[in-house]
């Protein structure tokens, strides 16, 4: 082939892929002129006043369905889900709210990169305090007097398709906004010893009070429950296999994602409670893969998300083991009750 | 500096080079074929860097997956990719146009792993297409290298790297630049970033196939070397020594993720600026690779390599000491240095030491056994730093570093008294 050939034949390349990489990127941002008008027989969403303050007898969640309100949170009244959502205004990747305190994990798009910040609100969803965050957000909690809150983001290297990735776990007073912004300087005993490693990763906080709370440490391969004591900064080992708890409103029980020995790799994770003064395990009857950090709605049922047709969907069992999976809403995320 | 190649390199420099290397043109000047495998890799790493920048954001807000999945399966290709390597560089020497092919498998593996992820949701499926992915770098590593080698005047292959290693670190710098405007520009558009990813893949393909010559040296005879000769390589003293001195380094370079972790908490960087530090260092490796290239064919490519982890002993210092923040640049200045100082130069040093014939199965040999050196050295920091702490497994890593530094300065001064050309 001659030069001339070789540098025709790259140029009708660059023209036909740049028409393929063209169409993709437009085919792309075509969709936000459907993003914006409202999915035929989803959920009806209407802009107003949202008030994260106690006693409503609200639901509140990430809106997913597609319209000028997605990504917002929304609230429904708790008995009736399907009722028209309430759209506050405000995006979040991640949302969770108690006694008037409400924590948002929020992508802000860079020039360069998106960057990740967690906001506490206050009850009209405005602005308290922002922190920076390291990475994509996952999970979120307040605790039940609205004092704390806590997140998780995954931080990943920028290694050539770098796949290691690791979590980062902070806890802030609302009081004085004291921050612990990485839980993994806390010290670790693990089955009555201190024990200490490079590779401790910990995630998915849920709190019992303002001092105590669970979450998950991952290290050597292995993932435990752990008890946090926020004043002596000290993580205990509980149990194995427990990813993301979630604490009972009466305290007595955690529910759990649990990976299954010879379950499909696909689809690794089963919802499971754990009684706390027993230490005994029930299999709740959900059988499909659950990766989420589970919600009790009452004493008696869970409330997760799994995939759906946009996004992801809210579904109910029963805490005990018994019923069958029901759907709560759809295209719904991150749900939080207002008690 | 290339002893085994000393002896023929006048015949080489005026006869072989590259193609485009015309008589009466300065021979100094960097061979096309070099400038094309540069230009492939700057392509090809955009592709790549724009899957990898997304790639986590996709999985924990696209699909609404935990990724700490992945982990496991990362140790397993790391293990996988570098034995691929070893038999890239095998395949690449069987035959005259054995290079082009493999590489351009290589490379066409990788591309195609792009519109797949369009396909894969599940963590286990987007694994196997990034192993995939891996293969088929590893299989083009080797017989690119050989390329480059091969095209080359043996006294001007440190600038050859130094030009090619720039490019590529361009093109991992500007990969995410891409990939979070078309993000930007649209809607959850990670399917645009793959199907880009993938067009850009295709071109850096296309482009080694038009612009590549298949045959670096029309004069060299075809030999078609067994197995078994690329086993009883490491019987060549030189290639022996240097492999040895890669290891033995390899064995003491602690991993970037375990370094910039210890310089964020060490120097107490704030979390959110965590991203800036592989930043800084690929930068600094941008700007530094062609002058230390350069400074590699002056006062010896192996003085360099030497010096270089001088430099990276110089960053450990740094970081022990945790002056403040203030010294950050400093130490990413030394990593990068480091990096501008070995990468191309050892692949320079090691084209020195093996015949043409073997150039691929060499490459691979040295690249090979410094990869799997730093997993060993992964493992071992790892455990360390779990039982005795962080800075106390950095320091002992820094003692190691000594070590084995002073025990390669010795081997390798031993090919320096034999080129003396």
């Amino acid at each position: 082939m001659t030069r001339t050939a070789r540098l025709l034949t790259l140029l009708l390349a660059v023209v036909l892929l740049g028409g393929v990489a063209t169409g993709a990127v437009l085919h792309a941002a075509e969709r936000s002129g459907k993003k914006d008008q409202e999915q035929a027989g989803g959920p009806p969403v209407h802009p107003g006043a949202v008030d994260l303050a106690p006693g409503h007898g609200q639901l509140v969640f990430r809106n997913l369905a597609w319209g000028p309100h997605r990504d917002e949170i929304t609230t429904v009244p708790a008995d009736r889900p399907d009722a028209p959502r309430t759209a506050s205004g405000l995006t979040c990747l991640r949302f969770h709210a108690a006694a008037g305190t409400g924590i948002c994990l929020q992508a802000e798009h860079g020039a360069l990169e998106d960057t990740y910040r967690a906001v506490v609100v206050d009850d009209h969803l405005r602005e308290r305090h922002a922190f920076p965050a390291a990475g994509i957000p996952t999970r979120a909690r307040v605790s039940p007097s609205g004092h704390l809150a806590a997140w998780t983001v995954f931080v990943s290297g920028d290694s050539y398709a770098g796949t290691d990735f690791s979590t980062r776990t902070a806890i802030v007073d609302t009081r004085d906004w004291h921050l612990e912004d990485n839980l993994e300087t806390f010290a670790v005993v693990k089955d009555g010893h201190p024990y200490r490693a490079s590779d401790i990763n910990v995630w998915g906080v849920t709190f019992a009070d303002d001092n105590r709370f669970y979450a998950t440490v991952a290290t050597g391969g292995q993932t435990h429950l752990v008890r946090g004591d926020l004043a002596a900064r000290t993580l205990t080992t509980l149990h194995q296999n427990v990813e993301c708890p979630s604490l009972s409103p009466d305290g007595t029980r955690i529910a759990y994602k649990k990976r299954i020995a010879g379950a499909s790799p696909d689809a690794p994770w089963r919802l499971y409670v754990l009684d706390l003064a027993t230490m005994t395990e029930t299999a709740t009857a959900e059988q499909r893969n659950i990766d989420d950090q589970a919600l009790w709605a009452d004493g008696a049922t869970l409330v997760y998300s799994l995939p759906g047709e946009y996004g992801s969907d809210l579904w109910t069992v029963p805490a005990d083991g018994t019923g069958a999976p029901a759907t709560l809403t759809v295209s719904a995320v991150a749900p939080a009750y207002l008690r | 500096m290339y002893l085994a190649d000393a002896r023929d390199s006048k015949r080489r420099s005026t006869t072989a080079a590259a193609p485009d290397t015309r008589p009466g043109r300065r021979a100094a000047a960097v061979p096309g074929t070099v400038v094309a495998l540069g230009a492939v890799s700057l392509v090809t790493d955009v592709s790549s860097e724009m899957v990898s920048a997304v790639l986590p954001l996709y999985v924990v807000a696209g699909l609404g997956l935990s990724p700490l999945g992945f982990g496991l399966l990362d140790g397993i290709n790391n293990g996988a990719a570098a034995l691929v390597r070893l038999l890239g560089g095998h395949l690449a020497d069987r035959g005259g146009r054995g290079h082009k092919l493999v590489a351009g498998f290589g490379y066409g593996l990788s591309a195609v792993c792009k519109p797949l992820l369009l396909l894969a949701h599940t963590l286990p499926l987007i694994g196997a297409v990034l192993a995939v992915d891996r293969t088929g770098k590893g299989l083009r590593t080797a017989p690119r290298d050989a390329l480059i080698s091969l095209a080359t005047a043996p006294e001007h292959r440190g600038r050859a790297f130094g030009v090619h290693r720039a490019m590529d670190t361009t093109g991992a710098l500007i990969g995410p630049l891409v990939a979070f405007a078309i993000l930007r520009a649209t809607v959850d558009g990670y399917d645009a970033v793959f199907a880009v990813s993938g067009c850009i893949a295709l071109l850096g393909v296309l482009l080694l196939v038009l612009f590549v010559p298949g045959r670096a040296r029309e004069d060299a005879p075809v030999v078609r070397p067994g197995l078994r000769d690329s086993l009883v390589l490491l019987r060549l003293p030189a290639l022996r020594r240097l492999t040895l001195c890669a290891v033995l380094l390899g064995l003491t370079t602690v991993s970037d993720a375990f370094l910039y972790l210890l310089v964020q908490r060490r120097l107490g960087l704030s979390s959110h600026l965590f991203p800036l530090l592989p930043l800084g260092t690929a930068a600094v490796f941008l700007l530094l690779a062609v002058p230390m290239g350069l400074l590699a064919d002056r006062i010896g490519r192996r003085v360099l390599f030497l010096a270089g982890h001088g430099a990276l002993l110089g960053g450990y210092a740094l970081v022990l000491a945790a002056p403040g923040t203030g010294l950050i640049p400093v130490i990413l200045l030394l990593h990068g240095a480091f990096y501008a100082a070995t990468d191309g130069v050892l692949a320079a040093a090691t084209a020195g030491t093996v015949p043409a014939e073997h150039q691929g199965a060499g490459q691979a040999l040295v690249g090979t056994g410094q990869a799997l050196a730093r997993f060993a050295c992964s493992l071992a920091f790892g455990a360390l730093w779990a039982s005795l702490g962080g800075s106390t497994a950095l320091a002992t890593a820094a003692g190691a570093l000594t070590v084995s530094a002073l025990v390669a300065t010795r081997f390798l001064r031993t090919d320096d008294e034999v080129s003396t050309a």
